[in-house]
């Protein structure tokens, strides 16, 4: 891999806390996401910029790869089995993409009605698709970057404490040219945020 | 000369095709009085299949060989933009394999059905097939819905388990004459596709559809989980709060 120092700087951004992102890394770029004050779930779909209909599929990613994590080597592919992009390092080495996003529907079976209004991940989506003329029919299950969600033999899974740390990172090359939008994860009754979200970075490099 | 050279002829050909023909269907089980049955199907290796379920159906998919795989994807009839979402379905019960009292989820944290009986050999993390995928395309196009309507899906009758390193590790097919029950909550559309495992890819055999009225079945609590009770509340005052619309909020 080519380290951030001796490529060019396209975009370097911090999204807050909460907060929806969205960008179009051209292939060939490289994708940092940096995990700023550790423990923050970052949730991201990604899209062929030129075809939104060819878009991230979590289950074909990890059938082809046969492996639920998603970590260096990890190819994210779409339905058509399309690469997208390449996870080409990370310092973390397991990264969620069966949980999908929190919404404010799933937080009232998950946490209880009272959480109904609170702010989540679809919400995030839904933001940053409109910007990009997407919609609701166009979100499906999603990457969570720093997110730890492990499967026991009885088939138990569940959001626990994650693996990362401040200024942890994963990076991702762009195989052609990618639609990725993020939700900063808002999630504040569940460990992926340590219950405090927190901003992270976002550095496109060429 | 052919007796199909003529409109008469070819008209009289083709009606003696269909009297003659046998139709496979599942068998009637016993227990269940033919007079509520809505749906009694085979559906052949690479075929599919687009049914609106009402409420209050219940639905018995079958492996009567021991060899089908059913590639299933569900949207709420007359309002598809509420579809399940497969990570919802593992996320909110805390369980990735599907047994009894699972409840297939919707994006709006709903039940769109809950799983009354199945034994093992299922799979909701790998989705489908480049085949089955395309079926289940043709099926939700006999909708009116695009290929971008048909999330990620769940596949019965062949499995796949997680190893501690998250590795996946397929399980084949459970025993011949294997099924799977559904109760279904909200009225549904139901696409589904035989075809093989993204982890198996021997051939399918036959998969065996069979549906019957059962209203009374939704007064049986199936899964006492809160998240699930949750999930039933929300289910039943959207039903309620649309019960006289032709199409639920």
């Amino acid at each position: 891999m080519t380290t951030a120092t001796t490529r060019t700087v396209v975009r370097d951004e911090t999204v807050p806390a909460q907060a929806p992102w969205s960008a179009i890394v051209r292939a060939g770029e490289q994708l940092e996401i940096i995990d700023l004050h550790g423990n923050q779930a970052v949730d991201c779909l990604l899209y062929s910029a030129a075809d939104h209909t060819d878009r991230y599929s979590a289950q074909a990613t990890i059938a082809a790869q046969r492996n639920i994590f998603l970590t260096t080597g990890s190819v994210l592919l779409t339905e058509a089995g399309t690469p997208l992009m390449t996870v080409v390092a990370d310092e973390v080495g397991n990264h969620d993409t069966i949980a999908g996003a929190c919404s404010q529907e799933s937080n009232t079976l998950r946490y209880g009605h009272h959480t109904r209004h609170q702010h989540a991940c679809v919400e995030n989506f839904l933001t940053a698709a409109l910007e990009r003329g997407l919609g609701k029919r166009d979100l499906v299950s999603n990457i969570n970057w720093f997110m730890n969600v492990p499967v026991e033999a009885d088939g138990t899974l569940g959001i626990v404490d994650g693996l990362s740390a401040p200024g942890k990172k994963v990076t991702l090359r762009a195989e052609i040219d990618t639609l990725v939008l993020v939700s900063n994860c808002p999630q504040i009754n569940n460990p992926c945020n340590g219950f405090d979200p927190t901003p992270v970075r976002m550095v496109v490099t060429r | 000369m052919t007796s199909t050279q003529s409109t008469d002829g070819a008209r009289a050909h083709a009606r003696a095709q269909a009297a003659s023909a046998r139709i496979a269907r599942p068998t009637t089980p016993p227990d269940i009085d033919p007079a509520t049955i809505v749906l009694a199907q085979r559906i052949p290796p690479g075929g599919y299949a687009n049914i609106v379920l009402g409420r209050g159906t219940h639905l018995r998919l079958g492996d009567p060989e021991g060899t089908t795989c059913a590639h299933l994807f569900l949207l709420r009839a007359e309002s598809p933009w509420e579809r399940l979402n497969v990570a919802d379905t593992v996320k909110v019960p805390w369980q990735a394999y599907l047994s009894q009292g699972h409840p297939l989820l919707s994006d709006q944290g709903r039940v769109l059905a809950t799983v009354l009986d199945a034994a093992g050999h299922h799979d909701t993390l790998c989705g489908p097939t480049t085949e089955a995928r395309h079926q289940l395309h043709l099926a939700g196009a006999k909708q009116g819905l695009e290929p971008r309507d048909i999330g990620p899906s769940i596949a019965l009758f062949r499995g796949a388990t997680v190893a501690p390193d998250g590795a996946l590790i397929p399980t084949g097919n459970g025993p011949t004459g294997a099924t799977v029950d559904l109760i279904v909550h909200l009225p549904i559309t139901l696409l589904v596709a035989n075809a093989a495992h993204p982890l198996d890819a021997r051939p399918t055999g036959d998969l065996d559809l069979l549906a019957w009225s059962a209203p009374a079945e939704l007064n049986t609590t199936r899964n006492d989980d809160p998240e699930y009770l949750r999930a039933v509340d929300n289910t039943e005052a959207a039903w309620a709060a649309a019960l006289n619309s032709e199409v639920l909020a």
